[in-house]
């Protein structure tokens, strides 16, 4: 209603295509490196330098940054690392934290101003660390249980005879092929429905301001900002189970009884 | 003969392609949010319930729950970009 609304006042409601809302014009033109690839570099920069300043300190109590990094690296422990896995993660916390960091900077862009584009909605940054994580998983259980990783995954003995063909074609299916996608997708499509959520709220918010609708930005230009707050807090979980993912398939593969 | 059969007799096949995309991508994206819908309703429902009655194991069942949500999510998203595959590609 509102919408038509605006309609017939003449302002028009033209949503961008999906093109406009992805598609940036490359920064450097005859590589191709645009505002993604800027993200995706920054995103390795940024807690690199965070790091190594914090690595730096040598005094007993962390001060400054080194509070940031050691809370970090803290939260990695204790809320992934060892709740998914167990104290035998920890050789995996490296990983892990570098899984976390760069899909948090990778998403955080969505809200920054001059930004405003998470990088991890174009599939090409989701699809590589899941696949990084694909090939861990899979050589982690290659390396702590021999060849009879895959064996167990095709012929699982907890389960009648009858069945094993079936079930052991499933669980091949699900656990080599579907596990990355779907992995890459739910990070991939979570940022994307965000960035849309925030394109659709701003250009409502552009089309009501005109005459007597400027009354309806309480709830256009109220909705971008109580959205724009969600859109921070997603951008965490998001990262937080990406990671959590990650963690629970390797320890899949390093406990292949549970 | 109905109005609407009238009407499409004047659309072309490129037109009909596109409306039926259109109708197809809806569908896509509400029938994949039903059912993700009531797992996380479910999931956090007794996620709440178990925190209630043990306060102290709080952090390893929230843990378990972003988790469980995460994996019921999937499928919701998966009809979030079959409806954006249909729209846009």
């Amino acid at each position: 209603m509102l919408l038509l609304a605006a309609e017939s006042e003449g302002g028009g409601l033209a949503f961008p295509s999906l093109d406009q809302l992805i598609n940036w014009t490359p920064i450097i033109e005859s590589i191709g490196f645009d505002k993604i690839a800027l993200t995706h570099v920054l995103s390795v920069i940024i807690p690199a330098i965070v790091f190594f300043l914090a690595a730096q300190q040598k005094s007993l109590v962390p001060t400054g940054i080194r509070t940031v990094a050691e809370s970090v690296v803290e939260f990695v422990e204790k809320q992934i690392v060892l709740p998914a896995i167990g104290p035998d993660g920890l050789p995996y916390l490296p990983l892990l934290l570098s899984f976390f960091l760069f899909v948090f900077f990778g998403n955080i862009t969505e809200v920054i101003p001059f930004f405003q584009m998470p990088a991890n909605a174009r599939m090409g940054g989701p699809v590589v660390i899941a696949l990084i994580a694909w090939a861990m998983f899979i050589s982690v259980g290659v390396k702590h249980n021999g060849l009879s990783y895959f064996k167990d995954i095709a012929w699982p003995s907890s389960v009648p005879l009858a069945l094993r063909p079936l079930v052991g074609a499933i669980e091949l299916l699900s656990t080599f092929i579907l596990r990355p996608f779907s992995h890459a997708v739910r990070l991939f499509a979570n940022m994307l429905a965000g960035h849309i959520l925030l394109v659709t709220f701003a250009v409502l918010s552009i089309t009501v301001a005109s005459g007597w609708m400027y009354v309806l930005e309480v709830f256009t230009f109220g909705g971008l900002i109580a959205f724009t707050a969600f859109e921070v807090f997603v951008s965490l979980i998001q990262a937080f189970v990406f990671t959590i993912i990650a963690a629970v398939y390797i320890g899949g593969a390093l406990h292949p009884a549970h | 003969m109905s109005i609407a059969v009238l009407a499409a007799e004047a659309l072309t096949g490129d037109e009909v392609k596109a409306a039926a995309a259109a109708e197809g991508a809806g569908f896509a994206y509400g029938l994949a949010a039903i059912g993700p819908g009531i797992g996380i309703g479910y999931l956090v429902g007794q996620a709440v319930q178990a925190m209630a009655r043990q306060p102290e194991s709080a952090g390893q069942v929230q843990t378990t729950m972003f988790l469980g949500v995460a994996f019921t999510e999937a499928l919701a998203l998966i009809g979030f970009v079959v409806f954006i595959l249909l729209k846009f590609a």
